[in-house]
């Protein structure tokens, strides 16, 4: 059985090496600040105990005060899981790292979100749209879009 | 009359070739852009969104009911698989309890879908070797009588639209069980004819052994799941590593291979018919009296909230985070493409094989479009 981690614990070990890099932490969940999402990611991926090499999905969700990006990512190892998310309050130029140098499966989600709820990836080789053509207008997947 | 040799020396450059969107081994409407050196891939682009339907924003404008039929059309060669994931992931979300008859007919319905899964998957990446369609009509004529059994369950015979939320549409008809038992006696006599046939086939081993390889950490990074990540040799499949439904109840096998070549994946998903024919078996002899839809209002209203379910579907891992607002309809829907994922590794498999290498990696794959672009 796969065990959920609970974002509280987690957020225990990360609180000293990122100060203020949480923002909130709960049993299911653990919300990071935008600019330390890399460092955190890469500290969950290569620490032996926590050991996350399997990034499940990415995906984002609109709630009109912020777009919520969601990672989940599981350990083959240890077979746990945990849900990391981080927030975008800029509505015209959200921007959160890209984490293709750490799990190259985000490559084309990442792209997708670019594509579909607006928001751009720094640091990915190749953001640009997916499903839809250059210069479709807006991004379907807001809610303010239709 | 001196001949200056600088100008006798051929000059080459790479050459741009499009395959797709139509094309037969695109398995439907991809395209790839593929640079050439002579026949030697050099690199390919991926270009998707030919079938992109807005399946996810169509979600939020349906009740949690009236998406299911919209489920069927994500990877369309096994619905049932993709309605199970949608049904549970709303199950979790408005914490519903399914009746335990319902239990067994939907693993049975998974592993059933699952075998026509591998069919068509291996039948037609036989087609993409150049075995074309002797071994894809063995596989059709065993794979007619899975859609015999489906369409004797909910009158369909692609999109099944068979789950609903709490359990499954309707009961199995009495003939179903009389029926599924003669499948399951005849169908390891079929796989064996497959095995006899293409096992140790010269041509097949010659195109497809040590082909298009993708190491175990690659895979992993890469997202990777089902038949493609075990056929690298990761023993992971998540029936097991995370048992959901009623799957702690049977006895079945993982198999793996070690080499992640096209050849081990052909032979992965060969192996996990055989398994699947073991899990319905045990389901068929197990399987309760009692009703198969808990008392579930035709309008399902969730309670606000987040969960994301995922099950083992054919192609691998496939998903549905949900979101709901306490509404009738789902805030936001977004379906983990296992297709598309898979599809990330694919650039690095196919480097430095040849044109005709390409299809053939590209087809043990096994993709469909309706799940990459949704």
């Amino acid at each position: 059985m796969t065990v959920a981690l609970s974002g509280g614990e987690v957020a225990g070990q990360l609180e000293e090496k990122f100060p203020g890099g949480i923002l909130e932490s709960d049993q299911n969940c653990l919300v990071v600040k935008g600019d330390s999402l890399l460092g955190i990611a890469s500290f969950l991926k290569d620490t032996p105990e926590l050991n996350f090499d399997y990034l499940n999905y990415i995906t984002a969700v609109d709630y009109f005060e912020y777009f919520e990006v969601i990672y989940q990512l599981t350990s083959l190892e240890h077979n746990h899981s945990l849900v990391v998310k981080a927030r975008c309050y800029d509505r015209d130029n959200p921007a959160l790292p890209s984490v293709v140098g750490l799990w190259q499966g985000a490559d084309f989600q990442e792209r997708e979100i670019f594509d579909l709820m607006g928001i751009s990836f720094d640091g990915h080789p190749n953001m640009k749209r997916i499903f839809l053509w250059e210069g479709f207008p807006g991004y379907p997947l807001r809610k303010d879009y239709l | 009359m001196t001949i200056e040799t600088k100008e006798m020396m051929l000059r080459t450059e790479p050459f741009v070739l499009n395959f797709g969107p139509v094309h037969p081994s695109t398995h439907g409407v991809y395209r790839m852009r593929a640079t050439l050196d002579g026949e030697v891939v050099l690199d390919i682009e991926p270009v998707f969104g030919y079938l992109h339907r807005g399946i996810e924003k169509l979600a939020e404008q349906r009740t949690f009911t009236g998406f299911i039929p919209l489920t069927d059309r994500l990877d369309y060669v096994s619905s049932m698989s993709n309605n199970l994931a949608y049904v549970m992931a709303v199950e979790k979300l408005a914490g519903i309890k399914v009746p335990e008859r319902a239990e067994y007919i939907r693993v049975i319905m998974a592993e059933l879908q699952r075998i026509a899964n591998h069919l068509i998957a291996n039948g037609s990446f036989l087609n993409d070797c150049g075995a074309y369609f002797t071994p894809f009509l063995y596989m059709f004529r065993e794979r007619e009588k899975i859609i015999d059994l489906f369409e004797m369950v909910s009158g369909q015979r692609l999109t099944y639209n068979y789950m609903r939320v709490g359990g499954v549409s309707q009961d199995i008809p009495d003939e179903f069980l009389p029926a599924l038992a003669k499948f399951v006696k005849q169908m390891p006599g079929k796989v064996d004819e497959y095995d006899r046939l293409l096992k140790q086939n010269e041509i097949l081993l010659a195109r497809a052994k040590g082909v298009g390889i993708i190491s175990k950490e690659q895979a992993v990074n890469c997202g990777i799941s089902g038949p493609i990540l075990r056929a690298s040799g990761v023993k992971w499949d998540w029936r097991r590593a995370d048992p959901y439904s009623i799957y702690d109840r049977f006895e079945f096998d993982i198999p793996t291979a070690s080499d992640g070549d096209c050849y081990d994946r052909f032979r992965v998903r060969m192996e996990e018919m055989r398994q699947s024919l073991r899990i319905v078996e045990q389901a068929m002899k197990q399987i309760p009296a009692g009703p198969v839809r808990a008392e579930v209002p035709h309008i399902v209203r969730p309670p606000a909230g987040e969960a994301y379910v995922h099950i083992e579907a054919p192609k691998g891992e496939l998903g549905f985070y949900l979101v709901s607002d306490d509404s009738i309809a789902a805030y936001r829907c977004h379906v983990r493409p296992t297709s598309l994922i898979n599809l990330t590794a694919l650039r690095e498999m196919v480097r430095g094989w040849k044109i005709a290498d390409l299809i053939i990696i590209f087809g043990s794959i096994d993709i469909c479009l309706g799940e990459v672009d949704r």
